[in-house]
């Protein structure tokens, strides 16, 4: 008896419908399955890459909760439980393809060569962005629900027309990741970037975490249909995954990307998955949900799952595992020097870069805050005023 | 008496109107359970039920336009957007719908919705949570746009905006939802300020500052500072920024004869404009010095850890006030 077809655990809040059709090729307790359509044939070192990826973003959660507490950081948005759709979506990308995160999408940041300290300085307040967006083709963090999803399609239809699909070279055809919550799916722009992405073919693919919750709302308060069969109105093919499984997210999400990269158009995938914390650290879980929810996900857990699979393949040893955890101990260490050396701006930065040509207001305005800073702040700052300089 | 912060205080006025008219309604993201993100609808649902404090799907132009509905039908509906920030998605129906129903039905529409939203910054969160859109309604004819200062006018401000019959944006500052304050609750009719007349805080003679919401207490520290170095400084607040009342700034620059402006939205077109504009209309010949405003920079609102430099601060209206007197 396969957990794919019982489908995961329903409890009251989830939208009623059939699950049936989730694709999974590694249940719950870790066993593997065969699925019709979707299969990933992985080299071993492929598939203790994934691992590696998957403990490094729980640790990065981990730590980003704890300098978070510290005060180190204003706030932190949390990414437990959700490591196996992140990293399996992620990986599926090329270096050529784009990138459009929600602000929870650390794991997809990692994967494309973000360095973490990067993804944390928006996080402390240092910065409203962090990376090169150009350099990873990681696209800024969203905090506006939906608002990344048609720069998305229209980023794709760039693509389109720079020739760079269906052209069977693998280094040039390019496809565009957009990633999305549950909650989102509930904005009219998620609506309206679905079906311009189909009417126009755009080689995006859609990926919906669905974490059950929008900060206190379950997601029966944002549809009453199984969020990927949305994507069927829109015109495109929208997928059920089980998002804590690793293999299933990266087959299910290669497959979208190659269909998009060769000219075939959109794909929906609906990653279906729990946010194992809180929403972020200002939010408080226990005014909305109840903990048995919380443990029985904890059986679902995608990184407890792929590592008994890798166990029992004979691919994962005491040796890894200690290898890895002390990598994990390194990163955080090195995550947690980084983020306590990141200086905070000069204020007067914050002119640099609002406009590329000179706007006469903002240059008066630079020059009064210059003259202010001249006065009062630096004598706040304990520096000396009409220093020599 | 009672003594209360800001936050609780627009709860208790919320609770009030719904307490007296059963077609009040309230309608917004995460406002059952969790009681909204500042927890200012905190045991609403749980006391009035969930067909009266609705937590919406997430979707801001539904919120609003479902509200312009609701209206149509009789209700009314409070709708809070989470943040400042996350307004934008309604736009379209506040601006092209909500603003100007009444108008093209020639009064045979009625719209009263009451946008409670988040306002302004200084809390050092993450961008589009600090944004101050004041002026982008009050611009768009059709809304009313207010603002509270203190725990007493947020009480009595959310239900005079409830019972409006226009639509009102009530600016919440969301800096100062932990101020506490003393609210007078057993007003009666006429004993309550009226919904858009501004107050003068603080009697003084040599230059009036204005201001409203998070730039009240400002200008009040100011205004103790100033005195100590022997500078009498008149506080008014506006308490509405559509419409304003012009002929109580009026006055007061009448008898002080020099004005700064004070506001957390930028200087640049923003809400200063249109006051000091005004001011100089009315008062061309008792003016003793142009006026001056104090507010934010015309720049996407800055990263956390250097708002403080951003929003303007004691220091920068004594700038302001010695400029003035200076002049
Ligand atoms: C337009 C808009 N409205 C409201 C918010 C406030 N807000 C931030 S996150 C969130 C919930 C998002 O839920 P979901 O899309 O499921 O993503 P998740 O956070 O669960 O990953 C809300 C309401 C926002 N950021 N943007």
């Amino acid at each position: 008896m396969s957990d794919a077809a019982e489908g995961p655990d329903r409890a009251e809040h989830e939208v009623p419908g059939r699950h049936d059709d989730m694709v999974q090729l590694l249940d719950q307790h870790g066993v593997r399955r065969e699925h019709p359509e979707h299969e990933v044939d992985l080299e071993p070192e492929e598939l203790l890459g994934l691992l590696r990826d998957m403990v490094v973003l729980r640790r990065l959660d981990t730590e980003g909760e704890a300098l978070q507490r510290q005060g180190q950081l204003g706030l932190w948005v949390g990414t437990r439980g959700q490591e196996g759709a992140q990293v399996g979506s992620a990986q599926a990308t090329r270096r050529q393809d784009h990138v459009f995160p929600t602000y929870r999408d650390h794991g997809a940041a990692l994967a494309r060569g973000i360095d973490p300290v990067h993804v944390l300085s928006l996080f402390r307040g240092v910065d409203h962005g962090g990376w090169d967006p150009v350099e990873h083709g990681v696209h800024p963090y969203t905090l506006v629900i939906a608002a990344q999803l048609l720069p998305a399609v229209g980023y794709g239809m760039g693509v389109q027309r720079d020739g760079a699909v269906g052209t069977g070279d693998p280094a040039r055809d390019t496809a565009v990741v957009a990633y999305l919550g549950d909650g989102a799916t509930s904005q009219g722009e998620a609506s309206e970037a679905l079906n311009w992405a189909a009417v126009f073919q755009a080689p995006v693919v859609f990926f919906c975490q669905n974490n059950q919750w929008a900060i206190s709302e379950p997601v029966a308060r944002q549809s009453t249909v199984p969020l990927h069969r949305r994507a069927e109105g829109a015109g495109m093919p929208g997928v059920l995954v089980d998002g804590n499984d690793v293999l299933a997210v990266l087959a299910v999400t290669r497959a979208a990307l190659e269909r998009a990269r060769s000219g075939g158009g959109p794909t929906f995938i609906e990653a279906y998955t729990y946010r194992m914390g809180a929403h972020t650290t200002a939010d408080d879980p226990t005014r909305y949900r109840l903990s048995a929810e919380t443990e029985a996900w904890r059986e679902k857990d995608p990184i407890d799952r792929f590592r008994t699979y890798l166990r029992s393949e004979g691919i994962l040893d005491d040796d890894y595992e200690a290898a890895l955890d002390a990598e994990a101990d390194e990163f955080a260490a090195r995550l947690r020097a980084g983020v306590i050396a990141l200086v905070d701006p000069e204020p007067v930065s914050m002119f640099d870069h609002a406009y590329a040509e000179p706007h006469p207001q903002v240059l008066a305005e630079r020059d009064e805050f210059l003259a202010a800073w001249e006065q009062h702040d630096r004598e706040a700052h304990g520096e000396l005023v009409g220093g020599a300089s | 008496m009672e003594t209360m912060p800001i936050g609780k205080a627009i709860n208790a006025g919320l609770r009030a109107a719904m307490d007296r008219d059963p077609r009040v309604l309230l309608m917004g993201e995460d406002i059952g359970p969790l009681g909204g993100v500042f927890r200012v609808t905190d045991g609403l649902q749980k006391d009035f039920g969930e067909h009266r404090v609705i937590d919406t799907p997430l979707a801001e132009a539904g919120i609003v336009g479902s509200a312009i509905g609701m209206a149509l039908r009789g209700y009314r509906p409070v709708c809070e957007i989470q943040f400042n920030g996350f307004v934008f998605p309604a736009f379209n129906q506040i601006t092209t719908q909500l603003a100007k129903l009444r108008a093209r039905s020639h009064g045979k529409l009625s719209v009263p919705v009451v946008l409670r939203i988040p306002s302004g910054g200084g809390i050092g969160s993450v961008e589009h949570h600090s944004e101050s859109p004041e002026v982008l309604f009050a611009h768009t004819a059709g809304l009313r746009v207010v603002m509270p200062s203190s725990a007493h006018d947020a009480y009595w401000m959310i239900q005079q905006s409830i019972a409006s019959a226009d639509p009102v944006v009530f600016l919440e500052p969301e800096r100062r939802y932990w101020e506490k304050g003393d609210v007078d609750v057993d007003l009666g009719p006429g004993e309550v300020t009226p919904l858009h007349r501004a107050r003068v805080l603080r009697a003084g003679t040599d230059a009036t500052l204005v201001c409203y919401g998070p730039t009240v207490k400002l200008a009040l520290d100011a205004a103790t500072a100033a005195a100590e170095d022997g500078t009498s400084l008149e506080v008014v607040d506006l308490r509405s920024i559509s419409p304003l009342d012009v002929d109580t700034v009026a006055e007061s620059v009448r008898r002080t004869g020099r004005l700064v402006v004070v506001t957390e939205a930028p200087v640049f077109h923003g809400p200063g404009a249109e006051v000091a504009a005004r001011i100089q209309e009315a008062c061309f010949y008792s003016l003793e010095a142009p006026v001056k405003r104090v507010g934010g920079y015309h720049l996407p609102y800055p990263a956390a850890r250097i708002e403080e430099h951003y929003l303007p601060s004691v220091d920068r209206v004594l700038d302001a006030v010695e400029q003035s007197l200076a002049a």
